[in-house]
């Protein structure tokens, strides 16, 4: 279960409820996001947890950070959730950006390695 | 409303600092046949401008990062110019045939941006509303407030222009201008200054 492109690839490893991107993702608007969003919301189950695997993903733009929000409010409104984020210390937007998605869930976990 | 003669400013001065021997100038067609295909190519320019200017800087570490002060001055770059260009492709008047132009300049501890495109008059008032809140907001709470509009689906959130202040520190501003013979169109010019 995945999307793949020349510039980007989304994966969903349901054993661990793990999402993966890789590559460079500025797609136009969030009507271009539509696809990974469905792709994501998808598998929004009553898992114990659930995480997203952004090491590799080396750019996002701003719509890309507004599609992860969308997904961090959905997980918000089921308590039963827990959501992890893992981020790499070497990708300066990761560094940057990443926690800001904690405003919109304190509880949201950030593990950087 | 705008009046007819009136340049109007915003935000940080750009004055101070137009003068610099390195600086590169890119020229885009906004032209709506285009968009679709050009899109990727806006993204490609972004990265050449963040790997042309990190060339001038060292390989140095930073305190407390991972990242050398090299690669960090290459994905600033390439995040705020990649930013600058969609949005200002996405609002461009495209039925007048003027080009969107960005310009990077480089000085000693900053890099200076500026973007031009020409937009239409509603555009121009709708962006001028949002930059007068923007300026008299506290930046921490518009951001969360935006995020969440934009997490919730409910419009224009802003998040390129509010990333690059909350993230990257941009400092932000912005000429508006009407086109002398086109006086539907006005030329917006938004200036944005990184330390690095």
């Amino acid at each position: 279960m995945e999307i793949t492109t020349d510039d980007y690839q989304v994966g969903y490893i349901p054993e661990t409820a793990t999402f993966k991107y890789q590559g460079f993702l500025r797609l136009n608007g969030m009507e271009a996001y539509q696809p990974i969003i469905d792709l994501m919301l998808n598998q929004i189950q009553p898992h114990e947890k659930m995480t997203l695997d952004l090491r590799e993903l080396e750019f996002l733009n701003s719509s890309g950070i507004s599609m992860l929000s969308m997904f961090v409010v959905k997980v918000r409104q089921m308590e039963n959730v827990q959501l992890i984020l893992l981020g790499s210390n070497q990708v300066l937007w990761q560094t940057k950006s990443l926690k800001n998605l904690q405003r919109l869930m304190p509880s949201l976990k950030l593990e950087f390695s | 409303m705008m009046s007819s003669s009136s340049l109007q400013v915003f935000g940080e001065s750009f004055e101070e600092n137009q003068v610099s021997e390195e600086y590169l100038t890119l020229h885009f067609s906004p032209s709506s046949k285009a968009r679709t295909q050009r899109w990727k190519n806006y993204g490609l320019s972004a990265d050449f401008l963040g790997d042309y200017f990190a060339n001038f800087f060292p390989g140095e570490t930073i305190p407390g990062s991972q990242i050398d002060r090299r690669e960090t001055v290459r994905a600033m770059v390439s995040y705020v110019a990649n930013e600058l260009i969609e949005n200002a492709m996405k609002y461009s008047d495209k039925t007048v045939n003027l080009p969107v132009t960005i310009s990077l300049y480089l000085y000693d501890t900053n890099v200076m941006f500026t973007i031009e495109n020409y937009i239409d008059r509603p555009t121009s008032e709708r962006y001028q509303a949002f930059i007068q809140e923007l300026l008299a907001s506290d930046r921490e709470e518009l951001y969360t407030r935006q995020l969440e509009k934009a997490a919730l689906g409910q419009g224009q959130s802003a998040m390129g222009l509010l990333t690059t202040i909350q993230d990257y520190s941009a400092r932000l501003g912005w000429k508006f201008q009407i086109v002398p013979d086109q006086p539907h169109v006005i030329w917006a010019t938004t200036m944005a200054q990184l330390e690095v």
